[in-house]
């Protein structure tokens, strides 16, 4: 057998049944191998995509997705993707080719320290030198990737390894002496976080996107139903509890719910459920959680005092944590909070207060009510990508997550071009759910040569394209703070999304008005291949409310 | 309630800079200096020296990093470094139960006789070794923890110092601890 046969049977071994990719000279025996593998490969049209679908099929799945690149320029394509999946803790496993081992470190035609650009971005870089060394290679990376807190890894293979005949074994177990997560937590930690949640007067649930990568939505809203305490989310955690549930406040942060984010500074003790404290959610790190408690759950001990100092610390799988909590929690007499509970009544009187105070954008179609409309519409399990900017939070604000672990954005790196192909690597791993990406015109352009592969490998999703021909949120940036000084925003009625949509094979829809667009998106729904649904958005709207950088969540600006 | 409970991970709010030892077991392969000190550079961390050298295990080699932080940024520094796969073992070991040393050669001018005797005689004083003399140049070998080089570098620098090497601290648990 040679290295590259090993690849593929170690990946089938893995369960992999899709490879997201693009050939190129340093990773044709990869590609050869392929024609006679069982699992599916999906072509590109540029790495970075491939990077995303792999990192969408990831976060459906919750295992590692697996994308291809060839050396050079291939490699350094799919990094973008592999930063995206670091960022947000998404499992994935990306294969490099490689010069051959002679020719490293020569400068040679499309060579590229790939081990050294992705070292950064990755939980770890491994590059086989002898084709008996990939099996384990491939096991070890599918075990580092996937366990503890997820994260990509990247297996560069030199050409003469991929190409070597040797007699390859294939191991059933590996070690990796320095990787040891913690999945039980300290059990005394824990019941010290149960007995100071249950003293609380005025708790709060901050989920973080912790909570839908170990799929904890059960035990989260056992714990919130058991304290009745109010839950808000990260951006990364909308999803992780029902957004229609009475307890649902939504998410904090930068382009929070409004009540989410004046709840949030009045409570006693927070417990953040597999959260990262980001600069986005919580604003001013020194200013956050003042004079409270703060629980802090999380599977990575480097996240605990990284960027806030807490009270009570438990290392562990947040699923596994929260069962526990519960069961403690259901041991202990939680004395029943009704309605009349001062701290459920500032609940509802912040959520009324902010429902009459935030002013609609005045038009006939606006960015909320378009995504009110979708949300109307949609199955509620329905599967929603998100491009980044004022989309992206217009998203957050006004789109309700019904279904756990069925939003995701590019949250931690905040990656235009993301939703598209992620959307589409959702749809392959799970073919019969409806995939929506909500998409902005500025993101969208980064990767919307994934029409092709949306198409032409019958993996159709709908393109929700709130288009006002603007990289909006910067311009949002450029009236706020300087003074409507307008440079490089304008994309100046470029392209007709419809006939983009058409060259591809795809169907473009333009909805002008309300009524357009409702009878788009159910035209959408029907159709059998990718729909770019065209919505003319008012360059001008905001997104609103706003906790401008650098400031509290105290100081958020309601609007305009 | 806030600072009803504190925990090892609590860390003092005092922000005051001291000098720590942080010992560490890595895997003995290629590029794992280059993995952690690529971790001090995208995080930020000041290192004052880092040493590597192999171990009583042929697959583990040693790492002695020693920095000057607060509190805060030592924790998250060990965190940080425990996270990385190729890093078996971290610990910030206590100077006072500790064993370590630094080496340090210095060459300086030294034509005069008198000058010569003078710095042999310092040399005695700091149990360091003259290396090499010529004409016009004098090197000396010195062992020690790094206040004791710096001390003796303070010394002889009226000299004038042609060149200086320091190796960076290595060092060991004493005992039991």
């Amino acid at each position: 057998m040679i290295g590259s046969e090993a690849l593929v049977r170690a990946l089938e071994a893995e369960g992999v049944d899709f490879v997201f990719g693009l050939p190129g000279g340093a990773n044709l025996p990869m590609y050869d191998a392929l024609v006679d593998a069982s699992l599916r490969h999906i072509l590109v049209r540029h790495e970075q995509s491939a990077a995303h679908m792999a990192d969408g099929y990831a976060r459906i799945k919750r295992k590692a997705g697996v994308c291809f690149a060839t050396s050079g320029p291939g490699a350094t394509n799919l990094i973008t993707g592999i930063a995206t999946a670091y960022a947000d803790s998404s499992p994935m496993i990306a294969v490099t080719g490689q010069v051959p081992l002679a020719m490293i470190g020569k400068d040679a035609f499309q060579e590229t320290d790939i081990i050294g650009v992705a070292n950064p971005c990755t939980k770890y870089a491994f590059q086989p030198r002898a084709a008996v060394e990939i099996p384990e290679t491939v096991k070890k990376a599918f075990y580092i990737a996937e366990s503890g807190r997820p994260g990509p890894v990247l297996i560069d293979i030199p050409k003469d390894v991929q190409q070597a005949r040797e007699n390859i074994q294939f191991p059933d177990l590996i070690k990796v002496r320095g990787y040891n997560p913690i999945i039980d937590a300290d059990l005394s930690q824990l019941e010290r976080a149960v007995e100071t949640m249950i003293k609380a007067e005025r708790p709060i649930i901050m989920a973080g996107g912790g909570v839908i990568l170990s799929g904890a939505f059960s035990e989260l809203q056992a714990m919130a139903e058991l304290l009745m305490a109010p839950v808000v989310t990260t951006f990364k955690g909308k999803g992780s509890f029902p957004e229609n549930h009475p307890l649902a406040m939504g998410p904090i942060g930068m382009h929070g719910h409004p009540e989410a984010n004046k709840i949030i500074i009045e409570a006693d003790c927070i417990i953040a459920v597999g959260a990262r404290f980001s600069d986005r959610s919580v604003g001013r790190f020194d200013e956050f959680g003042k004079g409270m408690t703060i629980i802090h759950l999380d599977v990575d001990p480097a996240e605990i005092g990284k960027n806030k100092a807490v009270d009570i610390a438990v290392i562990g799988d947040v699923k596994a944590s929260l069962r526990t909590a519960v069961k403690m929690l259901a041991k202990h007499k939680v004395v029943e909070k009704t309605k009349d509970d001062p701290w459920l009544k500032r609940r509802k009187e912040l959520i009324d207060y902010y429902a009459d105070t935030i002013k609609d954008y005045p038009r006939e179609l606006t960015a909320k009510k378009a995504l009110k409309k979708l949300r109307e519409i949609l199955p509620s399990d329905a599967i929603v990508t998100t491009e980044v900017g004022q989309c992206q939070m217009w998203a957050s604000l006004h789109f309700d997550v019904i279904s756990p672990g069925t939003f995701f954005s590019s949250t931690g790196l905040g990656t235009m071009g993301f939703g598209f192909p992620a959307s589409i690597g959702a749809k392959a791993a799970k073919s019969q759910a409806t995939v929506v990406d909500i998409a902005g015109d500025g993101s969208f352009n980064m990767t919307e040569n994934s029409l092709a592969v949306s198409v032409l490998e019958k993996l159709p999703v709908i393109v929700f394209l709130m288009n006002n021909y603007m990289l909006g949120m910067v311009a949002q940036w450029q009236r706020t703070f300087y003074n409507r000084r307008y440079m490089g925003v304008h994309q100046n009625s470029c392209p007709d999304y419809v006939k983009l949509a058409e060259a591809y094979g795809a169907q473009g829809i333009r909805a002008e008005s309300m009524n357009d667009l409702e009878g788009a998106i159910k035209k959408a729904l029907k159709n059998d291949v990718a729909t770019v649904i065209d919505i003319a958005i008012d360059p001008e709207e905001d997104v609103y409310p706003f906790v401008a950088p650098g400031t509290g969540l105290k100081d958020m600006i309601t609007g305009a | 309630m806030a600072g009803l409970l504190k925990t090892a991970d609590t860390l003092s709010q005092d922000d005051a800079e001291s000098w720590h030892i942080v010992a560490a077991l890595v895997e003995n392969k290629p590029g794992v200096l280059f993995r952690v000190t690529n971790l001090f550079r995208a995080r930020s961390f000041n290192i004052e020296s880092i040493t590597v050298g192999s171990t009583e295990q042929v697959d583990l080699s040693r790492m002695t990093i020693t920095t000057k932080t607060d509190e805060r940024t030592l924790d998250q520094l060990v965190k940080q470094l425990r996270k990385l796969i190729d890093v078996v073992e971290v610990r910030v070991l206590d100077s006072s139960k500790t064993v370590y040393r630094e080496l340090a050669l210095i060459k300086m001018k030294a034509e005069e006789p008198t000058k010569r005797m003078q710095i042999t005689t310092y040399a005695s004083v700091f149990r360091a070794n003259i290396l090499d003399i010529d004409k016009n140049t004098i090197m000396v070998e010195i062992t020690g923890t790094p206040d004791k080089i710096d001390a003796f570098k303070n010394l002889v620098s009226s000299f004038g110092i042609i060149h200086l090497a320091r190796t960076g601290v290595s060092a060991l648990p004493r005992g039991e601890y």
